[in-house]
């Protein structure tokens, strides 16, 4: 369900070719340099060979599941890298390119899929760049995007019309979450309150085996109308669209002009996630036609012309060689989290009925032999 | 699955010979959806990927393609969107059996069950019914992340107007999908997950005992033990490792936690003296309390030992590395019968 005011820059096969609907943004893409465009490049090369390593990874036993990034790149990377040091980020739980871009050690990912903590790292730290966690009830983190941007407005954190200090928020969500009650409130109150906020939709075509026109029957985009927020389509396999109208819309949202909606269209490559076949649902020919528009291969050729050297591709391909071997280490190095975590951050202060059940089971474990503990056998 | 495969099931049905099957929960609640869905056109199956995908768990497989998109709907994505539409359905005579897809995902639908599909019957003074199903896989012992192994029970016994069923064995489930669908009010059905896989026998042309039934499934002079869902066979498991020590254990499989029924459990907490019972999800305020309060008033007399219990600690469902010092297990629940029998 694409439009005629598409936004993309780059087509399929890598030849510059802005839409008509593209031509606004151009001053944003013609102010990046050699080395921003090389570095999209090579986040998305990275995160490609993190993710397959992850995949892998799970397929080994690793990780309870892996929710696969493969073919989202130029949407996640051109929009990470479209938002500012100040931004707050709300990603979905496929967003790992984002994470990383803004500073998350991705192996926290892992030990989030892996089953050793329900969250992984500390959005208030500032070396995560504002990062929020992953949340896996789909739709519900939307509503906290749009509270936390109601709370720079009131606070006088954005609107200021300075883009180097306004604060602004994006949140990711999917096609399937689009149908939760929770994204559809969180735009009534976004548009209310008029929040510093970029909805940022990913169309990637398939909610688990749910095929996006059960969705909606208008392209994404256009919902924006009804709330009063306004909208942009572009192709989301097109990082340089990615970037351009992400900067846009942020900077919009920033300086007081309310939240903005982005739908980028692109496709899940691989399964929704590692417990789920995809072949049981969809067309191979559709597969293969989604991988013709390979958002990797078509920045690659863009680049190339650009005059980007052979040695520039192969460094980063040894690069993200190294990158996944690392991922690979670290992962096997993981432990097991103490049992008594658990009962750890139930409340912010001490609760009598945690710090009974904490002391029974420690009397209780104190009965088994000391050298079966758990930290050691459940890993 | 194909069509031609799916007839055969069929007819094998129809002959009373074949009417003892060897099958695992999951397929005979397949198979249960697929007969109460042949015998009243009304029962209509609504959820996410349950269609071409047969579900995330297969539960729904080859329903979609033997009875249409009409019949088997995969809906869009939002929980409350299926349970309070399905109570419109109701309203026109459908019979929905909505399916969340984990445990930790009903609650975007919290509204639409508690507030809405429980109240209706009772707003409406009884001029409408709810024949709505939903069921819920819920439990642990999967391994799975965040969100995918609580145990939700508690909530929705809570919630006057819900029935609120689990069974433990395909024989059960086979029966009690099919007996939650005829039922006219509203019932939360609960899935074992952890126990999809595995096998028993299901007999086909006869119920056992009614819905909302509890049972003695093990037979015992000591000590009662109590549960439902996934923990009964970790019960009979139990029972079977004291029995090498010479405790008599009587395991009592409660599979409706509302309404309870109670005789069973009294009968045996009379006959035994002692009680303890045994659920995955947090102690507080659990079906476990008020089980046991109820068979402390009811049992009074009889008791030597208070009821004990063993639960999942009063915490979120911790990561799944450590699930295992969260969720009951054999020793736990035999260090409880050893406190009861040290009365």
């Amino acid at each position: 369900m694409t439009e005629p005011q598409l936004v993309r820059v780059l087509s399929a096969d890598g030849t510059f070719a802005p839409t008509p609907a593209a031509e606004r943004y151009l001053p944003l893409i013609d102010a990046l340099g050699d080395a921003e465009l090389e570095q999209f490049y090579r986040d998305m090369v990275m995160v490609r060979a993190f993710d397959q390593e992850a995949t892998n990874l799970q397929r080994q036993g690793q990780m309870a599941l892996w929710p696969p990034s493969l073919g989202q790149e130029a949407a996640q990377v051109g929009s990470a890298r479209a938002a500012r040091t100040q931004d707050h980020v709300f990603p979905s739980y496929r967003e790992h390119v984002v994470c990383s871009i803004r500073g998350v050690d991705p192996v926290n990912i892992i030990r989030l899929m892996r089953g050793n903590t329900h969250g992984g790292w500390d959005p208030f730290d500032p070396a995560n760049g504002n990062t929020h966690l992953y949340t896996l009830v789909l739709g519900a983190q939307v509503l906290h995007a749009t509270g936390l941007a109601m709370g720079l407005a009131f606070d006088g954190r954005s609107g200021t019309g300075n883009v180097d200090r306004d604060e602004a928020v994006i949140v990711y969500f999917g096609d399937g979450a689009s149908s939760q009650g929770d994204v559809h409130e969180s735009m009534v109150f976004a548009a209310s309150y008029n929040a510093p906020e970029v909805f940022f939709l990913q169309n990637n075509q398939w909610a688990i085996s749910v095929p996006v026109a059960t969705q909606t029957k208008v392209p994404f985009y256009r919902r924006g109308d009804g709330y009063g927020i306004p909208g942009v389509q572009i192709d989301g396999n097109d990082v340089l669209a990615s970037f351009a109208t992400t900067r846009a819309a942020l900077d919009s949202a920033r300086v007081g002009e309310g939240p903005q909606f982005i739908e980028a269209v692109t496709y899940r490559m691989g399964a929704h996630t590692t417990s789920d076949d995809p072949t049981k649902y969809r067309a191979r020919d559709e597969e293969q036609k989604w991988r013709g528009r390979d958002p990797i291969a078509r920045f690659r050729t863009y680049l190339a012309g650009r005059g980007a050297s052979d040695a520039f591709f192969t460094g980063v391909d040894e690069e993200a060689k190294a990158y996944a071997a690392d991922t690979r280490t670290r992962t096997l190095a993981l432990q097991a989290p103490g049992a008594e975590l658990m009962f750890d951050h139930v409340y912010s202060e001490p609760h009598p009925r945690i710090d009974e059940q904490r002391a029974w089971r420690d009397q209780y474990e104190a009965t088994f032999d000391v050298a079966g503990s758990e930290a050691g056998a459940n890993e | 699955m194909s069509v031609t495969a799916t007839s055969a099931n069929l007819s094998a049905e129809a002959a009373p010979e074949s009417a003892i099957k060897t099958m695992t929960i999951m397929r005979a609640l397949n198979e249960g959806l697929r007969r109460a869905m042949a015998e009243s056109d009304r029962v209509v199956l609504m959820g996410e990927d349950i269609g071409k995908l047969g579900g995330v768990f297969r539960i729904t497989e080859g329903l979609q393609a033997e009875f249409g998109e009409r019949r088997v709907l995969d809906t869009p994505l939002a929980e409350s969107g299926i349970v309070g539409t399905a109570i419109g359905m109701a309203m026109v005579g459908f019979r929905p059996v909505c399916e969340i897809q984990f445990d930790g995902f009903v609650f975007p639908a919290f509204d639409q069950i508690t507030a809405q599909l429980a109240k209706m019957t009772n707003r409406h003074e009884g001029a409408l019914s709810m024949p709505v199903v939903i069921r819920i896989p819920y439990g642990g012992h999967i391994g799975a992340i965040e969100h995918h192994q609580e145990s939700p029970e508690a909530y929705f016994t809570h919630t006057p107007g819900l029935r609120v069923v689990s069974p433990s064995t395909p024989n059960d489930a086979y029966w009690m999908i099919q007996d939650a669908i005829n039922s006219n009010d509203p019932v939360i059905f609960l899935e074992p997950k952890g126990r999809y896989w595995i096998k028993g026998e299901v007999n086909t042309a006869e119920r056992a005992v009614p819905l909302h039934a509890s049972r003695v499934v093990r037979q015992g002079t000591d000590v009662t033990l109590v549960g439902h869902g996934a923990i009964v066979a970790m019960l009979l498991q139990a029972a079977e490792l004291a029995a090498t020590e010479g405790t008599s254990i009587e395991v009592v499989d409660v599979r409706s936690l509302s309404p309870v029924d109670f005789d069973p459990i009294v009968a045996s907490v009379q006959k035994t003296g002692r009680m303890v019972y045994a659920q995955e999800a947090p102690g507080f305020t659990s079906v476990g309390s008020e089980i046991s309060a109820t068979v402390t008033e009811r049992a009074f007399y009889s008791l030597e030992a208070p009821v004990l219990r063993v639960s999942g600690w009063d915490v979120p469902f911790p990561p799944a590395k450590i699930e295992g010092a969260y969720l009951p297990d054999v020793d736990r629940i035999l260090e409880a019968v050893d406190r009861s029998l040290a009365y």
